[in-house]
Formats: C-alpha cells, structure tokens, sequence
C-alpha cells in the first residue's frame, strides 16, 4: 500500500514537471532556444494568480484564465525585447541572454512580492471544512489521493493530448513544424516566421502560467526563487525524453518524478536528486536522443 | 532604432515596476516613521556622523534566503532608530549589506562595510557566510555578532565573535530533553534539510541526544533545496514507521508545505519544531488550523504581551508592513547587545575597530541584556549565549505555554 | 597571408600575458601603498579563480565547442580534494606556499580523474545532451559531496559516506585531537586559509599557457576541426574520442586547481556553493568575453565579478541592476549594426 502511495506522489510530482517540461519543450522545438526563463515565468503565473484569489478575492478558475493571459502577454513581450534581436545570433548568446531574463524576472517579483513566502490557496482546498482531507479514499481509507493531484493529472494528460492535435491538425500547429524543421524553407512557403515563433513563446507561457498554479496548489507556497528548481527539473525532463517530442516531455516528466519520489522511499532520501540524474545520465548514453527523441544524422 | 527603442521601454517599464515595489517598504522607508519614542525628545533619528558609532549588518537581502537577511536588516535599523531618537552617549550610523547566503560574497559584504570604517558588526545571518566572516574578523580584530548563525563553529576558537541566538547543539538537546521529560516513550520521525548546515546539525545531536534519553527515532527522511517541493514520500515514511511525534528542525517555509500536506494525507502527529519554525503563523495567506498543536522551542514570540515586544512588533508592522520573526528580533537585541558592551567597554565612537573589539572583548563575559528573545542573556568565552529556550504550543493561532 | 596570420596570434597571446603581468604588477603596487579599496584586496583571489575557470571553461565550450553546464563540478571535486590534501598535509609540509601548490596539483588531479570518468562515456553525445549530461553530473557532485565525512588525525585519513543520513562526524572514529575536514552539508568549516594573489596570478599564468599552447598546437588544430566539423576531421584521420578527451580533461584539471585555490581562500566552503548557478555564472563569462577568446574570458571574468559589488550602491535594486546590465550587453553585442561598426574598425586598423 506503500508502494501505491509512493508511486501516486511521484504522478503528481511528475504531472507538474510534464506540464512544464512541455512549455520547454514547444520553445525548443521550435525557437531551437533553451528558454531558461521558463521557470521564472511558472513563478509569475503563481503569483499572478495568488494576488487574484487572495487580493482580488477572484474564483480559482478566474485567476488561472487571469495568470495565463498575464504570462502570455509576458512571454510574448520577453521573447520580442529579448529574443528577437537575437535571432541571428548564436545560440549561446541567446541562451545567456536567456538567463538574464531569469534573473530580472526573480529580482523584480523580490521587489514587488518580497522575499517573505506567501501561501498559496490551492485550487481545490486540501482539507474540507470538518478538516477531512478532500480526497478520494481507496481501500478503506488506507490509501488517498486528493483531487488536486487527480485535477494535476488530469490537466496534465489534457495538454499533452492538446498540443499534439494542435501541432499536428492545425494550420498555426503545422506552420510550427515547419519552422522548426526549418526555417528558411518555411519562409520561402509563406510561413510568417516571427509570428510563429511568438505564438509559440505564447502558449509556452500561458502552460507555464497553467503550471505555476497546479505547481502551488500541490505544494501551496510561494516565494520569487519558486520556479528556477521545478524550471530546471523540467528541462531535464524535456530532454530525458526527447527534447522538441511532445509525448517525449511528458513521458519524461511523469518518470522524473516517479523516480525521484521512489529514490526517495526506498534508497535514501539524501540522495533522491542525485539518483533522478544518475537514470538520466544513464538513459543518455543508451539513448542519445532521449526516450522519444529523434536521432538526427548529421549530414556531410 | 526601433531595437534601440524597445530596450528603453523594457528599461522603463522594469525600472518603473520596480519603483512600484519599492514604495511598499524595503530597506528605503519612509522619514515619518520614527518610533514614537521621538516625540518626546528632540534628538535628530539619524545621528550625525563622526559622533556615532558604524554599525554594519550582513545577510542575504536577495536570493533563496532573502527573507532571513531582510529580517535582520530591518530588525537592526529599528533598533538603531530607537536609541538614536532616545540620545545617550551611544549612538549608531547603520549600513546593511547583501551577501546572498553566500561565503564569498558575505567576505566581500564585510570588505566593503570595512571600507566604508564600519565599527562594530552585528551579523552576518546564515551559518556557513558567518563562519567566512568570523575568520577574517578574528585575524583582523573587528567584534562580529552575529544575530542568527546558530553553528558552534562561527565562535569555535575566535575570542571576538559572538552569538545572539542559541547554538545548533543547544537546541537539539534541548528538543530532545523536552520530548523525553514531557511526551516519553513517543515514536519520533525527523524530516530535515541534509544541505542545510543549521538543519543538518540541529539533526545530529538531537538525534544523539534522542538516543541517550531512550527517545526511540523510527524515522529518518532528508531533503534538499533540489527536492524540497514535495514531502509526501517522507511524510508517508514517518507514518507507516508509526511515528506519533514529528521533529522538524527545518525553516517555517517547507514546514509549512509539510503541514499542509500531513493534513491531505490525514496524518496527525505532534509537530515539533525549533527556532526555524517561528515566523509560520505570521507567513501571508496561512491558515492557522493546519499548525494547531505543533510545538516548537522558540526564544521570541511575536504575540507576547510584554510593552517591549510589542512595541517592536508595532514599530516593524508600520515601517515594513510585515509581522517581524525571529531573526528581526534577534538582530534587534543584537543592536542594543552591542550598545550594552560598547557602554560596559565605554568606547568612544574616534576608537579604532580594533581598539573596540579588544575593550569589549573585555566586558563581554560579564554582560547582562534583557531583550526580546531572553531575559538575563549571558555570554560564555566561547561566544555561546546563554538564555533559556522556551517551549510553545500553537493554539488557535497564537503561541500559548503548555 | 599566412604568416602574417601566425605573427597575429602571436602578438594576442604576447599581449595577453602581458596584460596579466601588468595587471598583476599594478595591483600588488596599489595594495603595497594602499591605494586599494579592501573590498577590491578581498576579491583578489576570487577573481584569479574565476578567471581560470573561464579560460578553462572556454576551451571546452568554446575551442572544442561543447556547451557544459557543470563546470562549477570540477571546480567542487578539485576545491574539496584540495582542502582535505592542505590540512591534512598541515604537519608535513608546513610551508604554506608549498603546501598550497601541492592542494593545487591534488585538486587538479582529481579533477582531471573526474573529467576522465565523466568524460569517456558522455562525450558521444552531442549538443544540448552532453550540456544536460554535464549539468546532472554538476548536480550529482554536490549531492555526493553534501553527504561526505571526512576527518583527520595522527593515524592518517578518515572518510566516511552517508547514504543514509545517520551518520556524524563522531562515526568517523577519530582520536580525540582529530580535524573535521568536510562535514557534510556543513562542509568544510576549519579550513587554514593558504590562498595569496601570487598563487592566483601564478594559476592564471599556467592555465593561459596550458590553453594557449595546446589551441595552437597540432592538437588544437584537431580540437578546433572536430568543433568546425567532425565528420570531415574523422575523414581526414582525426581520432574524435582522443582530442574530444584531451580538450575535456584538460578543461576539468584546470578547474580543479582553481577550485583548490578558491576552497582555500574561504575558512567555510559548502557544496551548495558549487551549483548549477555557479557553472552558468561562468559560462556567462566565457560567452561575454566571446568563444575562443582567451583575453575577452579574462577580462569579462574580472569585470562581471567586481561588478556586482560596485552595484551595491544599488542596494535593493543590485541583482535587478545586473540582469538588466547582462541582457543590454548580449544585446549590444549581438546586434548587427554594433557589429558591422566594430569589424569595419578592425579592418580599418589592419589595412593601416
């Protein structure tokens, strides 16, 4: 019943990660750019939606519509002050400049919100009124599962399916593709290039904003430094299982958290991060390009 | 030229953002907010300089930990202002530093306070900066106080550093002490932080101390600040190892995570925490029910009734607009700890740093301060204060005594 | 052409060395009539090691042209083992500057090792793999070295590892007069400092010359084929996986001795220090200064570390400062106006 348990928190975990890891995963696909940013993003989702609940007294699903449009609008203005000037550039330079958002991000939510750790109200309150916890009970109560980690779940699996009807049946979805097999062929089939490369930050940032919100309502606490941890663990996710595979990032993310959660019950729990990196290390040399990632030649 | 352009909005608008933050408190406060001390005499607040001593704290005033640094920055220039407006011989010009929990940043926060011909220094706050710090301050001879580096090494063979709050030692034998009298033959799990060196050694001498009492420890469970967003693994752990009583020596941020989640899993033991835990009930948004009944060892209480606290605590909610924990407390009794030796010492603001850190060195083992975290504090040669922790139970939100 | 091509390397890496001794010259002056601020004197040593990170860092990222994002990993292996080497050797050698070298050579070797194991196996991946590869393996150091126990006493070393997290110092089993060393995440707490200027400026000195002298070899030119195209290196004999690891190594042993010399400027050093912000902290260096540019490393290195602390008169807004400041600077270099200004001068100046 242990095992169930353990295996359940690790879903949960790996469910946030996935949605991140899918964020980064769209942005790298396409923009070919490792948006380190992306994690800061997350944070401001979360914040963006607390203020809205706790100051604005909004309803949950008011602050998340609310967290999305902020962070959309956000990642849009990032990715055209700080990206598009760099276009051209090489990769690194964008990859620094990257970090500099992350940075400016982190210390400008330090100023507005403080460094004090704020509480967040989870979506679905983890206890009822009578302090029963809000969750399903599984035989005979020996085993919970609160209906925030199945609305995690859920959310999840739902963006996951999302995104890949959308790359794959969609005209926007399809110019994407295009732009990131390439993009000079792209342009010349009258792909307007910049414009799917912001869409692209937009909906990345509008999952981070999703992200922020179920990454506080399972773990309700919030401070400016809250994003830049999950942020890198869900890269590591994207790329253990494929970066730029859509399916990829969230098999990766749900198994990261799995075997962090059981790294923790069963080696130690000192060495839970250390372990996660040691598979990842591991599932690199045997796969190079990830678990769904596609292995390119290179060409002569 | 639209690129040119477009980085001078982002320029502004981020400059503008931050400004927007900036009015709500910050280190900039604003000039009416005197204490009302001041009323009644007329002594200018800032005192001038040449006639006041250079008092400088460090502390991590940006980054992860920027919330215990901004607390021991703001609890000092409370402090300060307070026995500025109330004139006397001693008086302080203060400077508060970044050094973002980090050793070598925390040496060059020192340097630069150095430069700056800073006197007396009553920080830094985090463990492993303050033990950097200790070590130039004891080949350079300037008297450091540190409000909150709670390890036994920060003091360890240095004669001129000292400690406001209790040591990392003390307070696991003291928890360890007060669950065998009081709570004995409970079950104990411990849930620390393995990359944290205040967690890390409140741990292993409770955890020895635990074992010399015959307090039975069923469950261990680490984490680190890389896995430090979900606790359910080791919360499980503690509970199907039958544990009815939680250690917790970790800070009030994860705790409050692992409450929470307890309460989703229906796991109800008794919550014990340390010093680390105070600030919980004051965390914005926090619903005080999920800390009904966690016990914790604490020196300060921002509840208390005392006129002194509360006119600490009054002074910080109208100057920073926030409830003060125990790190603004302890750096505010550092502040009139350093007044009570730099009077004992009867040092002159024109001494050297040197000078003074020898004459208090001198007066220091036989002070006696009352402040907010401990009445009759005494310090040891070693550097260890010495005040009695004081064991709280969480009521209805408030701290009671059990 | 060609020669006038070798005679302009030459002169760079004639002025590059010189530069570093002038520098050093000037502020040994400054200090010695103390002209220099403290928190200048202070940032000394630190600013030495990171500048050999950045040299180093820069012939793996940018001579060899593999992005690593777990630099700051060797410079943890080669600062922890350098420690333990320094004070345990306290005794034998109690030279200072000798003992320090010799922490300096143990921090390098162990980095070097490290890079060896890490190296052989991840090199076969390519791109942003072997960056997230290099990245867990930053990671992993830390966490190893976060629950590491080691102590010394008149019977020699005592190690301990603690996987559980039970055990303390006390279960190193010392005699009563024994040294904790590295005590987990507390880590390494009673370290002598031995760290001096010379020592940094001697570092900066061996890593220019160890990068500078292996990029114009004929090794170098193979690294700097295999960066430019590997297959047509492979095609023409090139042994990928030999001059892929003498870059990587080299890279990791000279990360290692400035992480030595580091460890040994601070009494307190914790593992924590050595994470992934430090790896791009320095990466930040390398691209700043521009890849393959072993003076532009040098130079962003010294400036990027002073720069915070002159911004402390920002208080609050210091790190805003700085973000704002990083992402300007990407910009400005990157744009292509800037640039075209910038090489029309150059081209100017040779044709004079």
């Amino acid at each position: 019943m242990e095992f169930l348990s353990y295996l359940i928190s690790g879903i949960n975990l790996g469910s946030v990660y996935a949605i991140i890891a899918l964020g980064y995963t769209m942005v790298y696909g396409i923009a070919k750019m490792l948006n380190f940013a992306h994690g800061d993003v997350i944070m401001v989702g979360g914040y963006i939606s607390f203020c809205a609940m706790s100051y604005l007294g909004l309803p949950g699903w008011l602050a998340l519509i609310l967290a999305m449009a902020v962070c959309t609008v956000l990642g849009i203005v990032i990715e055209g002050l700080a990206y598009k000037p760099l276009r051209s550039a090489p990769s690194l330079a964008v990859l620094i400049t990257a970090i500099g958002v992350s940075y400016l991000l982190q210390n400008t939510a330090l100023l507005i919100w403080k460094a004090a750790p704020k509480v967040y109200s989870p979506l679905i309150a983890p206890t009822k009124a009578n302090g029963e916890p809000n969750a399903l009970r599984l035989f005979d109560g020996q085993l919970t599962v609160s209906y925030i980690s199945l609305l995690t779940m859920g959310a999840c699996i739902v963006i996951m399916i999302a995104l890949t009807l959308f790359t794959s049946k969609t005209k926007m979805g399809k110019a994407m593709r295009a732009c990131s097999e390439d993009k000079g062929a792209a342009q010349l089939m009258g792909i307007n290039v910049n414009a799917t490369i912001s869409t692209t930050f937009a909906i990345g940032s509008a999952l981070a904003a999703v992200a922020g919100v179920l990454l506080c309502s399972s773990y309700p606490t919030l401070q400016p430094t809250t994003g830049s941890m999950p942020g890198i663990k869900a890269f590591t996710a994207a790329v253990f299982g494929g970066i730029g595979s859509i399916p990829g990032a969230f098999l990766g993310g749900l198994l990261l958290g799995i075997i962090e959660s059981m790294a923790k019950a069963y080696i130690s729990t000192n060495l839970a991060n250390a372990i996660v990196f040691a598979v990842l290390i591991i599932v690199l040399l045997v796969k190079p390009a990830g678990l769904l990632g596609r292995y390119v030649p290179e060409k002569v | 030229m639209k690129k040119f352009f477009g980085i001078l909005l982002a320029l502004a608008m981020v400059l503008s953002l931050a400004a927007c933050g900036g009015n709500g408190g910050g280190n900039d406060a604003p000039a009416n907010s005197n204490p009302p001390a001041s009323t009644d005499n007329n002594q200018p607040a800032a005192a001038p300089s040449g006639s006041a001593f250079k008092l400088g704290t460090i502390g991590p005033l940006t980054g992860d930990a920027a919330i215990y640094g901004q607390a021991v920055a703001n609890g000092a220039k409370i402090a300060v202002e307070e026995i500025n407006a109330m004139g006397g011989a001693v008086q302080f010009e203060l400077k508060s530093e970044d050094d973002v929990a980090d050793g070598e940043t925390s040496v060059n926060a020192y340097n630069s306070l150095m430069d700056w011909g800073m006197q007396v220094l009553v920080g830094p706050t985090t463990t492993g900066a303050s033990i950097a710090v200790a070590d130039k301050v004891s080949s350079e001879r300037t008297f450091m106080l540190t409000p909150s580096a709670s390890s036994a090494d920060v003091t360890a063979g240095k004669n001129n550093v000292f400690q406001v709050c209790f040591t990392d030692p003390n307070q696991g034998t003291a928890s360890a002490d007060y669950i065998s009298a009081n709570m004995a033959g409970s079950k104990v799990a411990v849930i620390y932080r393995n990359d944290d060196a205040y967690s890390q050694g409140i741990r292993d001498t409770f955890v020895s101390q635990a074992k010399a009492n015959g307090l039975e420890v069923v469950y261990e469970g680490a984490f680190t600040a890389d896995t430090s967003t979900d606790f359910s693994v080791q919360l499980t752990g503690a509970q199907s190892a039958g544990a009815d009583m939680v250690f917790l020596p970790i800070y009030y941020q994860p705790a409050s995570v692992i409450l929470t989640q307890a309460a989703a899993m229906n796991y109800a033991p008794t919550f014990f925490g340390v010093d680390g835990m105070d600030g919980i009930l004051t965390m914005e948004n926090f619903d005080a029910s999920l800390a009904e009944g966690v016990m914790l060892l604490t020196p300060f209480s921002a509840d208390a009734t005392d006129a002194r606290t509360q006119n600490f605590v009054q002074a910080y909610q109208a100057e920073f607009g926030e409830i003060p924990n125990q790190f603004a407390a302890d750096a505010y009794d550092g502040v009139y700890i350093m007044k009570a030796a730099l009077e004992a010492a009867g040092c002159t603001p024109d001494m050297s740093t040197a000078d003074i850190c020898e004459a208090i060195v001198g007066v220091m083992t036989s002070l006696s301060v009352d402040g907010l975290t401990g009445q009759g504090m005494t310090w040891g040669a070693d550097g260890a204060v010495s005040k009695d922790p004081m064991a709280v139970v969480i009521e209805n939100g408030t701290y009671v005594l059990p | 052409m060609k020669k006038m091509r070798i005679k302009q390397h030459t002169r760079t890496n004639f002025l590059t060395y010189l530069g570093v001794v002038a520098a050093f010259i000037i502020m040994n002056a400054l200090s010695a009539n103390g002209s220099l601020s403290r928190s200048l004197t202070g940032q000394l040593v630190p600013i030495c090691c990171y500048m050999s990170m950045a040299v180093s860092l820069n012939l793996t990222v940018g001579i060899l042209g593999e992005l690593s994002l777990g630099h700051a990993g060797f410079m943890s292996v080669g600062a922890f083992s350098g420690i333990v080497a320094a004070m345990s050797l306290q005794s034998l050698i109690p030279a200072a500057p000798l003992r320090l070298a010799v922490a300096m050579l143990v921090g390098a070797a162990a980095a070097a090792l490290a890079g060896l194991v890490v190296g052989s196996p991840v090199l076969r991946l390519r791109g942003d793999y072997l960056a997230i590869v290099t990245l867990a393996f930053g990671e992993i150091i830390k966490d190893l070295v976060n629950c590491l126990l080691v102590g010394v006493d008149a019977s020699g070393l005592h190690v301990a590892f603690n996987l559980t997290g039970s055990k303390t110092v006390e279960d190193l089993g010392m005699q009563p007069d024994g040294i904790a060393i590295i005590k987990g995440a507390q880590g390494a707490t009673s370290t002598t400092t031995i760290a001096t200027f010379t020592a940094g400026f001697i570092l900066v000195m061996v890593t220019l010359f160890v990068v500078l002298n292996l990029k114009y070899s004929r090794a170098g030119r193979a690294i700097m084929a295999l960066r430019d195209n590997a297959i047509a290196a492979e095609s023409v004999g090139v042994n990928i996986t030999k001059y892929k690891m003498m870059a990587f190594v080299t890279s990791a042993a000279l990360a290692g001795a400035a992480g030595a010399l580091y460890g040994l400027n601070f009494s307190s050093l914790q593992a924590t220090k050595f994470n992934f912000n430090t790896s791009i902290l320095i990466l930040v260096f390398v691209v700043l200064g521009g890849l393959g540019n072993l003076w532009g490393s040098l130079v962003a290195a010294a400036v990027l570390t002073v720069l915070p602390e002159l911004l402390r008169a920002f208080s609050d807004y210091r790190m805003l400062v700085y973000a704002i400041v990083l992402i300007l600077v990407m910009l400005a270099t990157n744009n292509p106006t800037i640039k075209t200004f910038l090489n029309w001068k150059s081209n100017g100046k040779e044709a004079a």
